[in-house]
């Protein structure tokens, strides 16, 4: 079900998941302009103490309604404003009188081979956490979708991994991956495999740490694909059983892609917040062995608050946060036009 | 392979029941991967200091972790029940805020179009996705200017990145489900707007409301980088906290086991009572259920 607040207002399919305005968006940009909407009128009032407020003032009331939230969005752009404004200078704890150096920490960090390390590890986690939650994710919907008294029971307790913080899940995670005296190799003794190192090895530490992103964010994409295939239509599929339609077949040609759209919300936010990992990696490694699993935002951690080089940690975020932007034009633009397809496919 | 239809069915119901029973037992094998590791931490935690290393699933279980962590935490050093009491503030005082100042806005941007309401949502979208550290590292500076280094009030500020975008987004698709024609009714029937808003549709989302909030609650109490870098002592919550007990050159494994317990159960037990929202929810209202 979409969420229309646009002028097709209710002419909006009722069964394809709609991220709020994507659409909006993208047609926005295919028009070059970023214009919104112009100003609607407000409804119409009938004869009653509605009738005795001004024109004027209704006209105004969005507006008053907003101005709030737009204070406080404004008191989060401001920070955010000053950060941009630190990286092109050379600001930290030991330079309380930083000179301006313009473009000279973006060109320090693009020369700088920890950099690419950083950007090389951060989308290996990204791609590969968002990868096997997927996958697993859909799997495990799919399984609780044909709702045996198992699955009935066991749904119930779906989300708990994800309520918990993620930065508690890596601290249950590393009492666990104890390699002496952590339960995990205590049970695979033995398969004689008690003395696996698990955070201890560069490749070690960054499966661990993707491994406790999939224990916590796999009910994530369970519970939108689970919403998905209980919303699909039902007409194509009992076709499909009429033509004598197997299993994989059903799946590839229907269920895939009608059940798509919602999984692709679930993925747009788990591939976006893995980009910007931050808790899992910070309490399960720290970044370690060596530099193994220093991320985008645990180097910028490093870099401003232990060695307080306040510019160039925040050069590192900024470069991020370009890169999150640009990932969720591209992904949303794709999503809307999967959502089309989609629509198609259940006509 | 035989041309006889009878025994082909029989075959064909056989094979059901095996693929069901296999499809069950995958499920298990997936929940036990889910639930084992906190049914892990609830053995750790019962364990008595002295027996960590030695026996591993028979020990006499005590509560002297539990006693450690939330009594005479002061031993230890960590004033674990102060960081509890400093997330329920922060993340009371963060829905708090985003409540008054999001509803009105999710309402407006809902029931109006006007050219800044689209670009305000979307500001508050980009903030669900911007990497956390670009927004805190000035204000790291900047909090330490003002004084709002390591206070409730800095926290539940920087908290509005969490839960603002959430509640209004989440509420103005809940807003713009209802149809106006009931606002309309009571316009007619010599409401003004602001009681109109007050007495029919606020009262007809309120279920929206209630489960938005429990979920921007949760979010908060498991922020962890903002407290860890905006706060130090006095604020500190207990995602920070619940690490404080690995630190050291003896880490107290059972003690750990007890603080991540303990940090976990308020959000753990929301969750359970706002299941039938989560899909609109965690999705920002993009997948309704």
């Amino acid at each position: 079900m979409s969420s229309s607040t646009e002028a097709d207002h209710g002419a909006a399919s009722s069964d394809d998941a709609a991220v709020a305005g994507a659409r909006e968006k993208a047609s926005a940009a295919d028009r070059g302009s970023g214009s919104g909407p112009a100003a609607g009128a407000p409804p119409p009032a009938g004869p009653g103490a509605e009738r005795s407020v001004p024109r004027w003032r209704r006209s105004l009331r969005p507006y008053l309604l907003i101005v709030p939230a737009l204070l406080l969005t404004g008191g989060i752009l401001y920070p955010f404003g000053l950060g941009l404004y630190y990286t092109v200078f050379d600001f930290a704890a030991s330079k309380p009188q930083p000179d301006f150096t313009g473009l000279e920490n973006y060109r320090r960090i693009f020369t700088d081979s920890s950099f690419w390390d950083s950007a090389w590890v951060t989308v290996l986690y990204a791609v590969g956490a968002a990868a096997v939650e997927t996958v697993l994710g859909v799997a495990v919907a799919l399984l609780l979708h044909r709702s045996t008294l198992v699955g009935r029971v066991l749904e119930k307790v779906l989300i708990l991994p994800l309520m918990i913080a993620p930065v508690i899940a890596a601290i249950i995670w590393k009492l666990m991956l104890q390699p002496s005296v952590g339960v995990v190799n205590h049970l695979l003794r033995p398969f004689g495999l008690g003395g696996v190192q698990w955070t201890d090895t560069p490749t070690g530490a960054l499966l661990s740490s993707i491994a406790v992103d999939v224990w916590v964010y796999t009910p994530f994409v369970a519970i939108l694909a689970l919403a998905g295939l209980r919303s699909l239509p039902a007409s194509p599929f009992e076709a499909a059983a009429v033509d004598g339609a197997g299993w994989w077949f059903t799946f590839r040609k229907l269920t895939m892609p009608m059940l798509w759209p919602y999984v692709l919300v679930a993925v747009i936010f788990r591939f976006m917040d893995s980009l910007k990992v931050f808790d899992i990696i910070y309490a399960l490694t720290e970044g370690g062995p060596g530099d193994s699993t220093v991320v985008l935002q645990i180097r910028a951690y490093l870099e401003a608050i232990r060695f307080q080089r306040y510019s160039f940690g925040l050069s590192y975020m900024i470069v991020l946060w370009a890169v999150v932007y640009l990932a969720a034009m591209v992904l949303v633009r794709y999503l809307g036009r999967i959502q089309n397809r989609a629509a198609e496919v259940s006509r | 392979m035989t041309r006889r239809q009878p025994p082909a069915r029989r075959n064909g119901a056989a094979r059901r029941r095996v693929l069901g029973i296999a499809a069950d037992g995958a499920l298990i094998l997936y929940f036990l991967f889910a639930l084992f590791p906190v049914m892990w931490m609830v053995v750790l935690s019962l364990k008595p200091g002295h027996e960590l290393l030695s026996t591993y699933f028979s020990f006499t279980p005590t509560l002297d972790s539990y006693r450690t962590v939330l009594g005479a935490g002061e031993d230890e050093g960590v004033p674990f029940v102060r960081f509890f009491l400093n997330s329920l503030v922060v993340s009371l005082g963060a829905v708090g805020l985003s409540l008054v100042i999001g509803l009105p806005a999710a309402y407006a941007a809902a029931r109006w179009r006007f050219r800044g309401s689209e670009n305000l949502m979307f500001t508050l979208l980009s903030f669900r996705f911007a990497p956390e550290l670009t927004v805190i590292i000035p204000l790291f500076v900047l909090y330490q200017q003002l004084g709002l280094f390591d206070t409730h009030l800095g926290m539940i500020w920087v908290l509005q990145l969490v839960t603002l975008p959430l509640i209004v987004w989440i509420m103005r698709s809940y807003f713009a489900d209802l149809s106006p024609e009931l606002e309309q009714a009571a316009l007619l029937d010599g409401y003004t707007r602001k009681q109109a808003f007050f007495r029919v549709a606020l009262p007809l989302v309120k279920p929206g409301i209630a489960a938005v909030s429990l979920l921007a609650f949760i979010f908060a109490w498991n922020n962890f980088v903002f407290p860890l870098i905006l706060t130090s002592s006095q604020a500190q919550t207990v995602t920070v906290g619940a690490l404080s007990f690995l630190g050291g050159d003896r880490p107290k494994y059972n003690l750990t086991a007890a603080a991540a317990l303990v940090s976990v159960i308020p959000p753990l037990l929301l969750a359970l009572t706002i299941q039938r929202y989560l899909v609109r929810g965690l999705s920002f209202g993009a997948v309704k259920s």
